[in-house]
């Protein structure tokens, strides 16, 4: 039988239908843990002080030069030097709450918001001045390249460890938040901050605290972010749609939701790139769009509000 | 000996006076009750003592010390805790959570731990893991209570814990308070509800618009007395 060649430019990979599809949604759902990292640290801070910081992206790219510094002027393994950037990362997000974001919070919604945009075009320019507009890259020493056979699906270690660092990132934040004295301060001051005064809890503290373990999560995305693909200062702003994405679709304030909405939009996005390569983007805005028609509030959306 | 006392203490909202001056004393140990009707300044007064609203320093002292300028979060860390009118219980947290918060700002040893207070509020102890806000609203005030005793109080201030409660639970509720007596607290009663303030007070003082009224022991006051204090006529 001779081969139909001309139908097999519609179709993607007719050879093997099943398995690709299999790997496609694979290679989704670990795009989608990079994701859920992004987003991370955006969710844990709306959902303590309702604060959207629009400059997430861009401390995203800038935790991922400071690990690029460190791997560069100290010869460090990105993985020690991440290590090494959280606790900085931690003591800049504590600073900035504390100095500056604090200040913004109240009844009114606008101040947070022009103030961290403006958060975000100060770090794009300091970092175009410091490190240029060319596009850099975290080398992680040949680990990038490296896959496993999982099965039918061959998965790269890289977008693996990505997944894996998001599950625990999340698994982590829920034990802090739900288990530990400063959560029960956190989720306190989430509902009522002057109750939470009358606690002894003083709510510009446990702010400060919870920016800073946003940037630790974001100083793990930034790892990801930096070995997997170039960045360059401009960079931010459009990885923060997909964190704010995965966020809003995910339900506010819920972490797990952040997961599964990191994930949906992964998928969406490797799916539609397979049908069409032109498709990537726009099939994670769709996929976004569909989840908020059929659930406003969310996939799983905190009982109260 | 005088624990906690206000002189003078006047407060603002904005350009509005709630309170023209308000001098009142607590021994420790002692209850006290401050009746008055809707808009007296009952609840200005506490939320001035607790920190919510600044004061003058010198307006309210704990035991010769001025606080009356200090925070909220300031105020508890010395023993003095508070009981918000409508609870203001954490919807996020459990009942059990919500009294483990108490002791937040304040954690030293003393009468009250998670146990004594189920010992107190026997019914909390088998909803511990519920969401505090799915309580009723009598189990709501027992949690609301219990949190504030967490942090080992040296002053209570309990702000309307009748409000919008059966007659039954209120009695329930204040059934407690002799226990609550015994642990070496003193304690600062709002109510609007006169008969229960008589009832469980050593000492009243009657506010209105801002001012107190009347002062003195319950056994002392004649219903006259009370009657013109609490609405400003002479019946």
């Amino acid at each position: 039988m001779p081969p139909i060649s001309g139908c097999m430019r519609d179709a993607p990979w007719p050879e093997d239908d099943g398995m690709s599809w299999l790997d496609t949604v694979v290679q989704g759902v670990l795009l989608g843990g990079l994701y859920a990292l992004f987003a991370a640290g955006l969710s844990l801070v709306f959902g303590i002080m309702r604060l959207v910081n629009l400059a997430h992206g861009d401390l995203i790219v800038l935790a991922a030069y400071l690990i690029l510094v460190l791997v560069t002027a100290l010869g460090l393994n990105p993985f020690v030097a991440a290590l090494v950037a959280m606790p900085i990362m931690f003591a800049a997000g504590w600073a900035l709450q504390r100095l500056v974001l604090n200040r913004t919070l109240g009844d009114d919604i606008l101040p947070p918001l022009l103030v961290t945009f403006g958060l975000s075009i100060v770090i794009q320019n300091a970092l175009l001045e410091g490190f240029s507009a060319d596009s850099r890259r975290i080398y992680a020493g040949g680990i990038e390249t490296a896959s496993l056979a999982i099965g039918p699906v061959n998965v790269g270690v890289m977008p693996l460890l990505t997944l894996a660092s998001a599950v625990l990132a999340i698994v982590a934040l829920n034990q802090l938040f739900y288990r530990t004295s400063l959560g029960r301060a956190f989720r306190a001051t989430s509902d009522d901050p002057v109750t939470a005064g009358l606690m002894g809890i003083r709510p510009n503290r446990i702010f400060a605290q919870a920016t800073g373990v946003a940037m630790v999560v974001v100083t793990i995305a930034a790892l990801y972010l930096g070995t997997r693909a170039n960045f360059d200062p401009a960079t931010g702003p459009s990885r923060l749609i997909y964190a704010f994405e995965a966020v809003i679709i995910g339900g506010l304030g819920s972490l797990w939701g952040t997961l599964a909405g990191g994930i949906i939009i992964g998928v969406a996005q490797t799916v539609g790139a397979a049908v069409n390569p032109e498709w990537q983007i726009l099939a994670g805005h769709v996929a976004f769009l569909a989840v908020l028609l059929a659930r406003p509030r969310g996939l799983f959306p905190r009982a109260v509000d | 000996m005088t624990l906690l006392q206000t002189r003078d203490l006047k407060a603002f909202y904005g350009d509005f006076q709630a309170l023209f001056g308000i001098d009142l004393a607590l021994a420790a140990g002692e209850t006290v009750a401050i009746i008055g009707a809707n808009g007296a300044g009952k609840t200005t007064l506490l939320r001035s003592v607790s920190g919510i609203i600044a004061n003058a320093p010198e307006a309210v002292t704990l035991e010769g010390r001025p606080i009356g300028a200090l925070a909220a979060p300031e105020v508890v860390a010395l023993g003095i805790a508070m009981v918000p009118e409508g609870r203001k219980l954490f919807a996020s947290l459990s009942v059990e959570e919500n009294l483990l918060i108490g002791r937040y700002g304040r954690d030293v040893a003393g009468p009250w731990t998670l146990d004594s207070v189920y010992g107190l509020f026997p019914v909390l102890k088998e909803r511990r893991n519920v969401p505090a806000t799915a309580l009723s609203g009598g189990q709501q005030q027992m949690v609301a209570i219990g949190r504030a005793l967490m942090s080992n109080p040296r002053v209570l201030l309990c702000d309307e814990i009748s409000l919008g409660l059966a007659p039954v639970v209120i009695r329930d509720i204040y059934a407690a308070f002799p226990r609550i007596r015994e642990s070496g607290a003193a304690i600062v009663i709002v109510e609007q509800d006169i008969g229960q303030a008589l009832r469980v007070a050593e000492r009243v003082y009657c506010m209105m618009e801002g001012r107190v009224t009347l002062s003195g022991r319950p056994g002392e006051l004649s219903r006259e007395a009370i009657h013109a204090a609490y609405f400003g006529v002479h019946a």
